[in-house]
């Protein structure tokens, strides 16, 4: 541990980690670099686009707005703890639509989606666009998101 | 990002303790702060985390005449809470519209009101409601109306090392009608360029919040009947002052805060009516 280093202790995709980190450390820069899950994208860094969404304790964020101190005792699931047994029929769904075009936002609108989901198992299209609406895609991919997001509910919600 | 030192106290005397430094802030959810640490606008040397803070709390409480909303309490807490819709429908809606989603999930009702912008979507319904603001610091603890909370833009009545612990909604004895209405650039995501809530008493007594059209939040009290012409609205309005920015200009600020304070009026008439 590097002088004036902390250390984090949490759960990462159902698994104990102890990693060590400066306290300007955000929970983005942790996952990427010291747990290397780079999943989880670094975009506009200001909670505007969501590449870097993940799930703390039950809820989705913007990892680039968490301290990783801040997450000391709780619970996270990247992109990498999403389907890790296999795709979800969410990600089945995102592909069978063609909802992926350069990628890069691909990791933060699934697991929105994947939260949104279990929110609102049910959605209407308009309940995804809102949703969904703290994910930015520069392809303008929103349709067929949304649509992937549609028929993945339709289908018996995001783990059918 | 530069460096800092992190801590999380666990009462609030520590975290006075803590706060006592010149070079220390305070971090609730983090939305702001964050982005603000980012960009060097703030180089503290120390962030003093509240979220253990057990006196900070982090429950919307109904204590009889009151609803008590913790300091740690976010925006999507009050989006689905029961005592909120139901006695403070506009504060529901307008803490649904702050950011997105995973903001909602980290942003605090507290944090909005000491950030102090102009355009804070909580406060108009804050106002609207007749809420109080209370703050724990060295000197101990005070309560402030929240139309006497705000100073400026990014300026508040908070004393050096002050925190916001609760803020207090008084629940209405009889039945009030409200609404809350904002103008944005586009739908989701943005700062309004307008905000406002209303809440109509059956008396016909009506209180207004408006939002980005002055520097501070702004509060205006009339009645249903003073509302009946033009120059009712003309007085009702004068608080504010609106500007030109990059969101809107001032004559188009000001054309839709007359536009949609009416359609608020009538939306919170129309609730009554509904009761």
């Amino acid at each position: 541990m590097s002088p004036g280093e902390r250390t984090v202790v949490l759960t990462v995709n159902g698994e104990p980690r102890t990693v060590s980190v400066s306290p300007s450390t955000t929970l983005l820069e942790m996952v990427r670099t010291r747990l290397e899950l780079t999943g989880s994208k670094e975009c506009c860094s200001e909670g505007e686009c969501g590449a870097c969404t993940v799930i703390l304790d039950g809820k989705p964020v913007n990892s680039c707005l968490v301290l990783a101190l801040e997450a000391d005792g709780s619970s996270v699931t990247t992109i990498e703890g999403v389907g890790s047994g296999g795709m979800t029929g969410l990600q089945q769904s995102f592909l069978e639509a063609g909802a992926v075009q350069c990628g890069f936002c691909i990791p933060g609108m699934v697991v929105a989606a994947t939260a949104f989901l279990e929110r609102v198992p049910r959605p209407t299209a308009g309940e995804v666009r809102e949703g969904l609406s703290g994910n930015l895609c520069r392809c303008g991919g929103y349709a067929r998101i949304c649509e992937a997001v549609l028929q993945a509910a339709g289908a018996g919600g995001a783990d059918a | 990002m530069s460096t800092f030192d992190y801590r999380r106290p666990r009462n609030l005397g520590e975290m006075t303790e803590l706060l006592g430094r010149d070079d220390a802030v305070v971090l609730a959810g983090g939305t702001d702060l964050l982005v603000a640490l980012r960009h060097h606008k703030v180089r503290p040397a120390l962030v003093v985390d509240l979220k253990s803070v057990a006196e900070v709390g982090h429950e919307i409480e109904a204590d009889g005449r009151r609803l008590r909303i913790g300091g740690r309490v976010v925006m999507s807490q009050l989006t689905g809470n029961d005592h909120v819709n139901t006695h403070f429908p506009a504060l529901g809606t307008a803490a649904s519209v702050v950011g997105s989603v995973q903001i909602r999930n980290r942003a605090t009702l507290a944090g909005n009101l000491c950030n102090a912008s102009p355009a804070a979507d909580t406060v108009p319904a804050l106002l609207a409601y007749a809420a109080t603001v209370t703050m724990s610091g060295p000197d101990g603890s005070r309560t402030v109306p929240v139309k006497e909370f705000f100073v400026g833009p990014g300026s508040t009545v908070l004393r050096h090392g002050e925190v916001v612990t609760e803020v207090e909604l008084p629940i209405p004895t009889e039945r009030v009608g409200s609404a809350f209405a904002r103008v944005t650039r586009r739908r989701g995501v943005d700062l309004a360029s307008v905000n406002l809530a209303c809440a109509l008493e059956r008396s016909g007594r009506a209180r207004f919040g408006f939002g980005a059209v002055g520097p501070t939040p702004l509060v205006a009290e009339t009645t249903i009947d003073e509302l009946a012409d033009d120059a009712g609205w003309d007085r009702l309005l004068s608080v504010t002052s609106p500007i030109s920015d990059v969101r809107a200009g001032a004559d188009y600020r000001r054309a839709m805060l007359r536009v949609h304070s009416k359609r608020a009026l009538q939306a919170a008439s129309d609730q009554l009516g509904a009761m």
